[in-house]
C-alpha cells in the first residue's frame, strides 16, 4: 500500500521507533481497544484488542514471528489474518497500519475478518 | 455450472453436525447446507455439561463448532429455531419462525427430550430437566439462591447432576426408584461401591422411593413419596430417561415406532429423507450415548455422498461416569446369566472391582470400578468377539500398573471404529492424520484432531495408535520430553549446548540448534529464557518478550485484563505503617477488592496496567512475585515467641529465608513455609520446601505440593541451627534450579530424581558448597523489578503505556 487510502479513516497512534520491538501495544480508540505490534521483521499489524476466547488482552501476549499468543489460555492468533490457529477456532478482527514519516497510522475501518 | 443438491439438517445437536463435518470432509461442494436448531447456540458438546456444571469447564469451552466454522463452510444456520413441519409431498420444512426451505436430502437429528414424570405438581417452578446449555445454566444461577437439591433418578445423568449440585454447593439427596444406583450398568457390587464412594463426597440417597407428588405452592418445597414421607426440596432434576423427538416425523407419515425407524443405511420410510441420533431407532434400539450415533454418522454421511459403504449394523455401547474421584466403566452386558462365566477382582483396601463376563470363550461384558485402564482394551474384544480360548484368564484383566500385551492390540481395530468417545474422533482419521500431516506425538495429535481433548481417556490408544503407524519410529519413551514442537530436543541437550557453545541469546538458540519455528513458541520461549539465565546468571540479559505476560508486567493478569498486586510481607509479618500504605495507595486507585491471599499477604485486585508503576512507587514495597516462576512467599507461623508450644523463632527463621532468596527465578514457583514445632500450623508438609523446628533443631521437607496434585514433602535432611537451615535450603534451591526441567514443580522433580537421591547430594558437604557458590552468584544479581519500573522510563513507556488516540 503506498497511499493513505481515501476511503478509510486513518488516525495517527505513534511514533515508529517508539514502539518496543516484538511486543504488543494498547491503543484506545473511542470505544475501541486495538493491539498493535511492531514485529522483528520490522512489520506493524494491528488487531483487535479482544481474544474470541474470552477477551483476553492480545496486546500483552507472548510474539513469535507473525503470531502471538493470549495471555490467558494460550489461543495462538495470526496477526495479520486475525484467524485463531488449529485446533482452536474463531477470529480476531484485524486493522490496517501505515507508516509514513515514522509515524504509525491506523484505519479505523475494520478490514474483512474472515478469511475464506 | 449445475446447481448443488440442497442438504437440510433438522437439530444442531451432536448427531446432526457430526455427519454433515463428515459430508464436509468427503464432498466439500457437493451441497448447499442449511441447518435448523433449537438452541439459541452453534453445536456444542453436550456430554461436557457435566463438567460445566462441576464447575470444570465454562459453556464457551464445550463448544465444538463456533459461528464462523458455519461461515467458513457456507452453512445457513438458523439458531433458536424449531422446524414445526416436514412436506414431504412439495420437499419443504417449515420452521416457527416462518421461514421455508426446500430440500433435496433431509437428515432428522432432532435428539431427544428429558423424560418429565407426569406426577401432580410436576410444572411448578424449580422442577427442572437436564439436557441443555439453558437447563445447566438456570441450575447454576438457582444455587445462588437456593440450599437444597434433589434429583429423581440414580443413573449416570442424575449422578453427574448431583455431583455438580455438590461442587455449587447444595446438599443434595438422589432419590431412586430401586435399592441399587445405576442399576442398568452395574452389578450390585459396583453399584454398592459406588454408592459407598458418592455418600463419602456427600451425596445422599433415598433408595426404594417413589415419587407421588410434587409439592410447593408456585415454587417447588418437596417431594412426597408413595410411601408417606417426604423431604424438602427447593430444586427438582428429573432425570429419570429420555424421550425421542419423533412428533415432526410423525405428522410428516414417516414410520416412527419409539424412535423414527431406520434402516443400515440410515433412511427412513420416506425416500431422501434420513435420521440420525437419539431420535432415531435402528434395528429396535435407540442409543443414548454419542459413540454409536458418531458411527451412524459416519455411514449416513458416505450414504448421502454416493460413496459405497458398509452397513450400519448396531453398536456395543459402554458408559463411564464422569464424576471426579470416581472411575465406573461399564460394557456390554454385566449381569452373571445361566450361561456366563466371569472373572472378578475385588479389593477392598484400594477400592478395585472388575469383572469380566464370558460366554461362550468371548466376552461379552465388563465392569470396571476404581480403575478402569482396561475398559477400553476390553471393549475392543467385545466388540470382536475375540475367542480368549488361548488366553491366560489372569492376563485379561492386567493388575493396576501392569499393562503388559494381552488381547487385541489397535491394529485389529476397524478404521471407522471412534477412538475419542468425547470429540468422536476415528481411527482412519487420526492415522491418516499421523501418516499425512507427519504428527509424531500424542500433543501433535490432539491439536491436530482434537483427540484426547476433553477428558483424555483415550490418551493410551492415541498412544498405541501412532505405534502402529509410525512402528519403530516412535519412540513412546521419548513422548513427553522435547520442549515443544519447535524442536526435538530435550531440556538437558538444550543446557549442554547452551554451556558448550557459549549461547547467550534466546534467538541464537533457536537458530543455532535448528528451531523449526524460527522464532520459538510461547512453550519455549520462556523456558530458554530461563535456561539462559540459570547457566550465566552474571551475564546473561534477560529477554522480557519471552516472559509470559505476568512475569514480564511482575503483576497478575486478570480475566478482564487488569492486574492485581502482591507487595512483599516477608513471612506474613506486617506492621501498622505498611499496612497503612497499603490502604492509602488502594484507596487512591479505587482498588476494587482487597484481599488476604493463602499466602500470608495483601492483594490488590483489578489494577489498571497505566497506574501500577505509580502504584509500586507510592507503595514503596517490593515485589512479592506472586505471579512469577520464582520464590513466592514463606508462610510462618507463630512460634516460639508468643505460642506455648513453639520450639524455635520461626517468624524469624521464615523471614531470613524469604529475604535471602526473594527474586530468585526458579523452573516453576517455588512455596516454602516454617512452622515453630510439628503441629504445622504454617503447613511446611505441602511445601516445595517446608521446614519444621523440633527440639534442638529442623527438618527439612521436600517435594511437598497443595495444589492440583497433591503431595506430601519428604523429610531430606535433619539440622541444627537456622545456619545451616539456610545453608541446606540454599544447596536444595540451586540443586532444583540447575536439574529441574522449566515448569516443573519439586514435587514432579523429587519424583522424577528420587528422594534418596536428593538426600545424598544434601548429604554431601562439597555438594553442598559448590552448590552453594553458585547460589550466591545467582542471588548477586537480582534487583527489585517494581523499583526498576519505577526508575526507569523506557520500561514504563514500553510495558505499561496505554496510547489514547484521537
Ligand atoms: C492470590 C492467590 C489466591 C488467594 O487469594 O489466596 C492465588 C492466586 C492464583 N493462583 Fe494460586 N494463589 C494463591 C495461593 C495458592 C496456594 C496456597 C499457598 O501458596 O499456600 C496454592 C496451593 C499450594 C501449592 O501451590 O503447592 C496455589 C496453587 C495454585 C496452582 C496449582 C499449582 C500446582 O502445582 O498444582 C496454580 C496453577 C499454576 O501455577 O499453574 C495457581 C495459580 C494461581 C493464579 C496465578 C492463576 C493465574 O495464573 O492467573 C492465580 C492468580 C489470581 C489473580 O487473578 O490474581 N495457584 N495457589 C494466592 C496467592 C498467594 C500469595 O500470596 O502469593
Ligand atoms: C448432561 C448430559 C451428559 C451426557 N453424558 C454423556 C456421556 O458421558 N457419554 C455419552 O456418550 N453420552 C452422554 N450424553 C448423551 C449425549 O449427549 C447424547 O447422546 C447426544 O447429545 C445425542 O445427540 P443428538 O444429536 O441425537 O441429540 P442432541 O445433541 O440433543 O441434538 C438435537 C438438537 O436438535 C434440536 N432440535 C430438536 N427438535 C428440533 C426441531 N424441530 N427443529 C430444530 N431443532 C430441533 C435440539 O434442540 C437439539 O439441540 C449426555 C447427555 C447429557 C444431557
Ligand atoms: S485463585 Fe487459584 S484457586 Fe482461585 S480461581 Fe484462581 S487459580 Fe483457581
Ligand atoms: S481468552 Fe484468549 S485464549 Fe482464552
Amino acid at each position: 500500500m503506498n497511499n493513505l487510502n481515501k476511503d478509510k479513516s486513518w488516525i495517527e497512534v505513534a511514533k515508529y521507533d517508539e514502539l518496543p520491538v516484538n511486543s504488543g501495544k494498547t491503543v484506545r480508540f473511542k470505544e475501541k481497544e486495538l493491539a498493535i505490534f511492531r514485529l522483528t521483521n520490522g512489520k506493524i499489524l494491528a488487531i483487535e484488542n479482544r481474544c474470541p476466547h474470552k477477551d483476553g488482552v492480545l496486546a500483552e501476549g507472548i510474539v513469535s514471528g507473525e503470531y502471538v499468543f493470549c495471555p490467558l489460555h494460550d489461543r495462538k492468533i495470526d496477526l495479520s489474518s486475525g484467524l485463531v490457529q488449529k485446533p482452536d477456532t474463531g477470529c480476531v478482527k484485524t486493522f490496517d497500519v501505515f507508516v509514513q514519516n515514522g509515524k504509525v497510522y491506523i484505519a479505523l475501518l475494520e478490514k474483512s475478518g474472515i478469511a475464506s | 455450472m449445475t446447481q448443488k443438491e440442497k442438504l437440510v439438517v433438522i437439530g444442531n445437536g451432536m448427531a446432526g453436525v457430526n455427519t454433515v463435518e463428515h459430508i464436509l470432509k468427503l464432498a466439500p461442494n457437493q451441497f448447499d447446507i442449511t441447518i435448523f436448531g433449537s438452541e439459541p447456540h452453534p453445536n456444542y458438546n453436550r456430554i461436557l455439561l457435566s463438567y460445566v456444571l462441576a464447575g470444570d469447564s465454562k459453556v464457551d469451552d464445550i463448544v465444538i463448532n463456533s459461528y464462523e466454522w458455519y461461515e467458513e463452510h457456507n452453512i445457513s444456520l438458523y439458531t433458536g429455531e424449531t422446524i414445526i413441519r416436514i412436506n414431504s409431498a412439495t420437499k419443504t420444512v417449515t420452521s416457527d419462525k416462518g421461514t421455508t426451505i426446500s430440500y433435496d436430502k433431509l437428515i432428522i437429528s432432532t435428539g431427544s427430550s428429558a423424560f418429565m414424570l407426569p406426577l401432580p405438581g410436576a410444572d411448578k417452578e424449580g422442577v427442572i430437566a437436564y439436557r441443555t446449555i439453558q437447563d445447566c445454566e438456570y441450575m447454576m444461577e438457582a444455587a445462588k439462591n437456593y440450599k437444597k437439591a434433589v434429583v429423581i433418578g440414580g443413573g449416570l445423568l442424575g449422578l453427574e447432576a448431583a455431583r455438580g449440585f455438590l461442587n455449587l454447593g447444595m446438599k443434595v439427596d438422589v432419590v431412586h426408584i430401586c435399592d441399587s444406583i445405576m442399576e442398568r450398568q452395574l452389578d450390585r457390587t459396583a453399584s454398592k461401591m459406588l454408592r459407598d464412594k458418592l455418600e463419602s463426597q456427600g451425596m445422599n440417597f433415598l433408595l426404594n422411593k417413589k415419587t407421588e407428588k410434587i409439592l410447593g405452592k408456585d415454587r417447588v418445597k418437596g417431594l412426597k413419596f408413595s410411601d408417606g414421607s417426604k423431604v424438602d426440596a427447593d430444586l427438582v432434576v428429573m432425570a429419570v430417561g429420555i424421550s425421542p423427538n419423533v412428533q415432526l416425523a410423525v405428522d410428516a407419515g414417516i414410520e416412527v415406532n419409539r424412535g423414527i425407524v431406520v434402516n443400515d443405511f440410515l433412511e427412513t420410510s420416506v425416500k431422501n429423507i434420513f435420521s440420525v441420533g437419539e431420535c432415531a431407532e435402528h434395528r429396535g434400539i435407540g442409543y443414548g450415548l454419542v459413540a454409536p450415533l458418531f458411527e451412524q454418522g459416519a455411514v449416513l454421511a458416505k450414504k448421502i455422498v454416493g460413496v459405497d459403504t458398509n452397513p450400519y449394523e448396531g453398536s456395543v455401547v459402554y458408559t463411564k461416569l464422569k464424576v471426579s474421584g470416581v472411575d465406573v466403566f461399564s460394557g456390554g452386558e454385566f449381569i452373571d446369566g445361566e450361561n456366563t462365566k466371569s472373572i472378578k477382582i475385588e479389593d477392598e483396601f484400594s477400592g478395585i472391582y472388575k469383572k469380566v463376563l464370558i460366554r461362550e470363550n468371548k466376552i461379552v461384558g465388563a465392569v470396571l470400578f476404581g480403575d478402569t485402564s482396561d475398559g477400553n482394551r476390553l471393549m475392543q474384544m467385545i466388540r470382536n468377539e475375540t475367542d480368549i480360548t488361548g488366553f491366560e484368564k489372569s492376563a485379561i484383566l492386567q493388575e493396576p500398573g501392569n499393562h503388559g500385551s494381552s488381547g487385541l492390540s489397535v491394529a485389529d481395530m476397524n478404521e471407522d471404529e471412534i477412538i475419542c468417545g468425547c470429540n468422536g474422533v476415528s481411527k482412519g482419521t487420526i492415522c491418516s492424520a499421523i501418516k499425512e500431516q507427519g504428527l509424531s506425538s500424542i500433543e501433535e495429535v490432539k491439536n491436530c484432531t482434537t483427540a484426547s481433548r476433553s477428558c483424555g481417556g483415550c490418551k493410551p490408544l492415541v498412544s498405541d495408535l501412532l505405534e502402529y503407524t509410525l512402528g519403530d519410529e516412535f519412540d513412546k519413551s521419548a513422548q513427553k520430553e522435547t520442549m515443544c514442537e519447535c524442536t526435538d530436543l530435550e531440556k538437558d541437550e538444550i543446557v549442554a549446548q547452551i554451556k558448550e557453545k557459549g549461547l547467550s541469546h534466546v534467538r541464537e538458540v533457536m537458530s543455532v540448534l535448528g528451531w523449526l519455528n524460527e522464532e520459538g513458541c510461547s512453550k519455549c520461549r520462556p523456558a530458554i529464557n530461563y535456561y539462559l539465565g540459570m547457566v550465566n546468571p552474571k551475564q546473561y540479559q534477560d529477554d522480557s518478550t519471552s516472559r509470559f505476560v505476568n512475569e514480564r508486567m511482575h503483576a497478575n493478569i486478570q480475566k478482564d485484563g487488569t492486574y492485581s498486586v502482591v507487595p512483599r510481607m516477608y513471612g506474613g509479618v506486617t506492621n501498622p505503617a505498611d499496612l497503612k500504605k497499603i490502604a492509602t495507595v488502594a484507596e487512591k486507585y479505587n482498588v476494587p477488592k482487597v484481599k488476604i491471599t493463602g499466602g500470608q499477604r495483601i492483594d490488590l485486585l483489578g489494577v489498571k496496567k497505566e497506574d501500577l508503576t505509580s502504584m509500586w512507587e507510592e507503595l514503596d514495597m517490593p515485589s512479592g512475585y506472586a505471579y512469577g516462576k520464582a520464590i513466592r512467599t514463606v508462610k510462618t507461623c507463630v512460634g516460639e515467641e508468643f505460642c506455648r508450644f513453639g520450639t524455635a523463632d520461626s517468624m524469624g527463621m521464615g523471614i531470613q529465608i524469604e529475604k535471602r532468596f526473594e527474586r530468585l527465578n526458579t523452573p516453576a514457583k517455588v512455596k516454602m513455609a516454617v512452622s515453630g514445632c510439628p503441629r504445622n500450623c504454617a503447613e511446611s508438609g505441602i511445601k516445595d520446601l517446608g521446614v519444621v523446628a523440633i527440639d534442638g533443631g529442623w527438618e527439612l521437607y521436600a517435594g511437598g505440593n497443595g495444589g492440583v496434585k497433591l503431595r506430601k514433602g519428604d523429610l531430606v535432611a535433619t539440622v541444627k541451627t537456622e545456619e545451616e537451615v539456610i545453608e541446606f535450603t540454599e544447596a536444595y534451591l540451586q540443586y532444583y534450579r540447575e536439574t529441574g526441567v522449566y515448569g516443573e514443580r519439586t514435587s514432579e522433580w523429587v519424583e522424577r530424581l528420587g528422594v534418596q537421591h536428593i538426600q545424598d547430594i544434601l548429604a554431601d558437604e562439597s555438594k553442598r558448597e559448590e552448590l552453594c557458590g553458585r547460589m550466591d552468584t545467582a542471588l548477586s544479581v537480582l534487583k527489585d523489578p517494581w523499583k526498576q519500573a519505577v526508575e526507569n522510563e523506557k520500561i514504563q513507556k514500553d510495558l505499561y503505556e496505554v496510547i489514547e488516540a484521537k
